[in-house]
């Protein structure tokens, strides 16, 4: 990938951030550095199209280390699950084979899998030994006669905020728009109702989650012709164009694409969240508002009037529980804030939460939520989180995975919020899930058995960090 | 001697290796306060941070010298003895492995050079021990990568000039133990030691740094454990070395041209035999007996596999392992008159030939499903990825290797030893008791009024609670 190309992905209008002196995502720094690189980054944003082949061509650390790492989930087609990659060997990169292998890898993949489409990835070492993905890609389609699109994320490009980019800007130039949506099935069509298409863009499904949500679209009459791109499928992304308007779910990751969209087709699109009561039926509301359909809006509002308050009836025994806990957030994006909605839904207080990743706007709407003295941490480091937690009492960190164990060596309550979770908070009912997760660990017996010292350990030494519980 | 057959297929599809800098990586967290640090892209990091997360449930230390656009195309020593300034600054670490990548390596860093630049740039930290090496992920393993680090370490940190004697601690065994060893082999093999009286000391000693245990500060941003640095000045002084897995046969070798002090040599330490000849090794090193309490082990074991041979004997089973786990487990197979129908492993080894398999497939878990379909197997052996794999073939999985990340505590699982052994067993007698492999079909006579359409009693679905 050209070093322009990366400036132009790098420099996302669209984010507010940009206006500052110094425009564009911060480099990496040796040392101090945490987080994935481009590739990660973009087969993240992409691996959950699950019908697809997704071949990582590169050495092995790329695929072998980070292959069926993911908590989405599919309907039907596993192939995802698969992991696959050219596993280049010494040889193959001294005596330049690495396009010969990978044109014959798209090939086998395609006899053994059938797949409707081939996506490949390229990384670090053939990006720099020159490998030409993008001219091996369009040789193999032609010669098999089935899509292979080339995604251009080479590690060293830059972090894992860039990957995200580069993915859906390779679906805008290879995939959206070489496809019609299917006809409604005539069975699906209910009197009174105008079915509207929507897409949605970095809802990954996350186990499951979506799936909360999706009876609920269903109901009011949207059409979800694509999730870019969990449960996805390769046909489904062909037909984003199609849509009457797009809801950005995860707000940085792919702003890119709800923008070219706009651009190319005038999709109108907005930011939302499924996470917590509130954000959820705003998020309903909000695409009724710009479908401009009077009689979807009298149906959202019923169906939200119906399931916010089935959902509060079943939250009460839980809310005595979780009332007043105080909770530290260290997470990404758009989940700085939408978490943060969820958690005061549930009366507990967000002493914190983590910025790193959130945009300007992202950062306006906590302060919309938690007032304007809202404590926004930029240090994700272990130990900045620790003396969060001390400082301001927090009694459970809200984090993502790579943060477990931070949390647990410090003996310290913790739930995760990120994409390799095994449960799903999305939606209405993911509430119950979510308060379940926070009771299960807040509540254990096991803080206060594994912070009181030995029985013979006469005057224990007072730990460094006190942790309060339950 | 087996049959070694190379990779033939241009796609690797649910691929079975794990890279050479995350094994370097791993040897280099069995050190006390250490730290490794990839020279690659944060995702080389990234990516090898979460497989140890996930395998071992614990934090994990491990940094980047985060090179990008400029330093992949310009040079990246400056990254280099930069993040080695950064680290040294912060936490002060004992030891900083530095693994190169593939990365790194196909741009051609000269990274003893840069190690030597961040010296003459910053005496300051002159005790912060590194230790770098050459690790390219399009060669080896996750084997070959532990491995290296280890010859690493002793070139760069056991003193050559004489400064030692062997057997000027007479007590002192040296422990140079392969990847395929859990941190709860490495502490049961050095209770054994113990036991004999000797002082074991294991390089590296998982057992010390990755067990899972809680300690008293809530944060380390370093290794929590392992061999302290100030060991291996006394690596030449001890009486001898015990090397286990033929991965590490090099390291052991190098440590012996350095130092003098003799090497005894083990394919692996599964079964009888195998531990029959580490104790016959640590008597004749220590000048002891055997303690009776291993002596009612071996009584144990033996009894073990007098009960087991009967769900073993003739038991094919399909191994996908790192080289030095294949040759120990097959060897262990044959000892119980079970057999090894299918073998995979991810990259050459010089212990392959020793296999106890009619062939070996350098290859992926889509060639252990091949080779299966094709000779067929009772059991799968591999590590988690292989779960799939098993699944659709209606087999059962014994977990081994890395990752482990769907059941917990694997790491911690002896297998090594008498006791180690007889544990083993009995795993694998009940999953093939379990698997019902041997049943005859009922036959039901033409003449008796024995219909296909009776069914088995089964409880009542439900029953009234008032």
């Amino acid at each position: 990938m050209k070093a322009k190309d990366i400036a132009a992905l790098l420099d996302e209008p669209a984010c507010t951030h940009n206006n500052k002196a110094k425009p564009g995502c911060a480099k990496p720094k040796p040392g101090t550095a945490a987080g994935g690189c481009a590739f990660d980054g973009a087969q993240i944003a992409l691996l959950p199209i699950a019908d697809v082949a997704h071949i990582v061509h590169g050495s092995i650390a790329c695929a072998g280390s980070s292959w069926d790492n993911r908590g989405t989930r599919s309907t039907g087609p596993t192939l995802f699950r698969i992991g696959m990659t050219t596993d280049l060997s010494e040889q193959d990169i001294v005596m330049g084979r690495g396009e010969a292998r990978l044109f014959h890898a798209i090939g086998q993949a395609l006899r053994d899998y059938a797949p409707p489409a081939v996506f490949v990835y390229n990384t670090c070492v053939p990006a720099l030994t020159g490998d030409d993905i993008e001219a091996v890609c369009k040789a193999a389609a032609t010669q098999y006669g089935v899509p292979v699109v080339p995604v251009d994320c080479a590690g060293f490009y830059g972090t894992k905020n860039l990957g995200n980019r580069i993915a859906g800007d390779a679906m805008l130039k290879y995939v959206v728009g070489s496809r019609e949506p299917d006809p409604l099935p005539a069975a699906s069509q209910r009197p009174g109702i105008s079915v509207h298409d929507v897409n949605l863009i970095g809802e990954y499904n996350i186990a499951g989650e979506f799936w909360h949500v999706l009876p609920l679209l269903d109901e009011l009459g949207l059409r979800v012709l694509c999730t870019l791109s969990g449960d996805a499928r390769y046909r489904e992304v062909q037909t984003m164009h199609r849509a009457q308007v797009n809801m950005m779910v995860c707000s940085k990751a792919m702003l890119n694409v709800a923008r070219k969209l706009q651009a190319r087709y005038g999709t109108p699109w907005f930011e939302g969240s499924f996470y917590g009561i509130s954000d959820t039926s705003r998020a309903l509301r909000d695409f009724a508002r710009q479908l401009g359909d009077a009689a979807l809006s009298q149906r959202t509002e019923a169906l939200i009037a119906r399931e916010e308050a089935a959902i509060q009836r079943d939250l009460v025994p839980w809310r005595e529980r979780l009332a007043g806990k105080r909770v530290l957030l260290y997470t990404g994006g758009v989940k700085s804030w939408s978490v943060v909605s969820a958690l005061q839904d549930l009366g507990m207080t967000v002493v914190a939460t983590g910025t790193k990743k959130s945009t300007e706007e992202d950062k306006a709407r906590i302060r919309e939520l938690m007032g304007e003295e809202a404590r926004m941490i930029e240090d994700g480091s272990p130990r900045a989180l620790l003396d969060t937690v001390r400082d301001y009492r927090a009694d459970i960190l809200i984090a993502g995975g790579r943060n477990m164990y931070t949390a647990l060596k410090a003996r310290l309550p913790f739930l995760d919020i990120n994409q390799e979770r095994e449960f799903g908070y999305a939606g209405y009912r993911g509430m119950l899930e979510l308060v379940r997760q926070l009771a299960l660990t807040l509540e254990s017996p096991v803080w206060p058995a594994v912070q009181r010292p030995a029985p013979w350990q006469a005057s224990a030494a007072g730990r460094p960090l006190e942790v309060r519980h339950g | 001697m087996a049959e070694i057959r190379k990779r033939a297929k241009a796609l690797s599809v649910s691929p079975l290796k794990a890279s050479q800098p995350m094994g370097a990586a791993l040897a280099f967290l069995g050190i006390q306060r250490a730290i490794p640090m990839l020279h690659g892209s944060q995702g080389c990091t990234a990516f090898g941070k979460i497989f140890f997360v996930r395998h071992f449930r614990e934090p994990i230390p491990l940094q980047t010298s985060a090179m990008d656009q400029v330093s992949a195309i310009m040079g990246a020593d400056d990254n280099v003895v930069e993040g080695l300034r950064v680290i040294c600054e912060k936490s002060r670490p004992a030891l900083i492995g530095l693994p190169t990548t593939g990365l790194s390596e196909t741009q051609g860093a000269d990274i003893q050079g840069a190690v030597k630049a961040f010296r003459a740039r910053y005496p300051q930290y002159h005790d912060t021990a590194v230790v770098a090496l050459s690790t390219p992920d399009f060669v080896g393993c996750l084997e070959s990568g532990f491995a290296a680090a280890l010859s690493a370490m002793i070139e760069s940190l056991v003193p050559a000039d004489g400064a030692t004697r062997p057997g000027s601690r007479p007590r002192q065994v040296n422990l140079l133990c392969g990847s395929g060893l859990t941190p709860g082999d490495v502490e049961a093999l050095k209770d054994l030691v113990a036991s004999f009286g000797l002082r074991p000391v294991a390089l590296p000693d998982l057992s010390d740094s990755l067990d899972g245990h809680l300690i008293d500060a809530d944060f380390s941003p370093l290794s929590v454990g392992g061999m302290p640095v100030a060991e291996f000045a006394t690596l030449g002084d001890a009486v001898a070395t015990l090397a286990v897995g033929p991965s590490v046969f090099p390291a052991a070798s190098l440590l012996q041209e350095r130092t003098g002090v003799p090497v005894h040599h083990f394919d692996h330490l599964l079964g009888l035999e195998a531990t029959d000849a580490l104790l016959m090794a640590l008597t004749r090193i220590s000048g002891a007996g055997v303690p009776a309490r291993l002596e009612r082990e071996r009584a144990r074991l033996t009894d073990a596999m007098v009960d087991t041979h009967f769900m073993l004997g003739q038991a094919r089973f399909a191994i996908a392992a790192d080289p030095d786990m294949l040759l120990g487990f097959s060897r262990f197979l044959v000892s119980m008159g079970a057999e090894t129908s299918v073998a995979v492993t991810p990259a050459r080894s010089a212990a392959l030939g020793r296999v106890a398999s009619a062939t070996v497939q350098l290859g992926d878990l889509e060639d252990l499903e091949m080779l299966v379909r094709e000779r067929g197997a009772e059991m799968i052996v591999g590590n988690s990825h292989a779960l799939d794999s098993a699944q659709r073939l209606g087999l059962p999985l014994l977990r081994a290797g890395f990752p482990l990340y769907d059941q917990l505590g694997g790491h911690q699982r002896v297998w090594i030893g008498y006791g180690g052994a007889r544990q083993l067993l009995f795993e694998l007698a009940n999953t093939l008791l379990t698997g019902d492999h041997h049943g005859i079909a009922p036959y039901r006579s033409r003449y008796a009024r024995k219909s296909a359409e009776e069914t088995a009693h089964a409880p009542a679905t439900s029953f009234e609670t008032h």
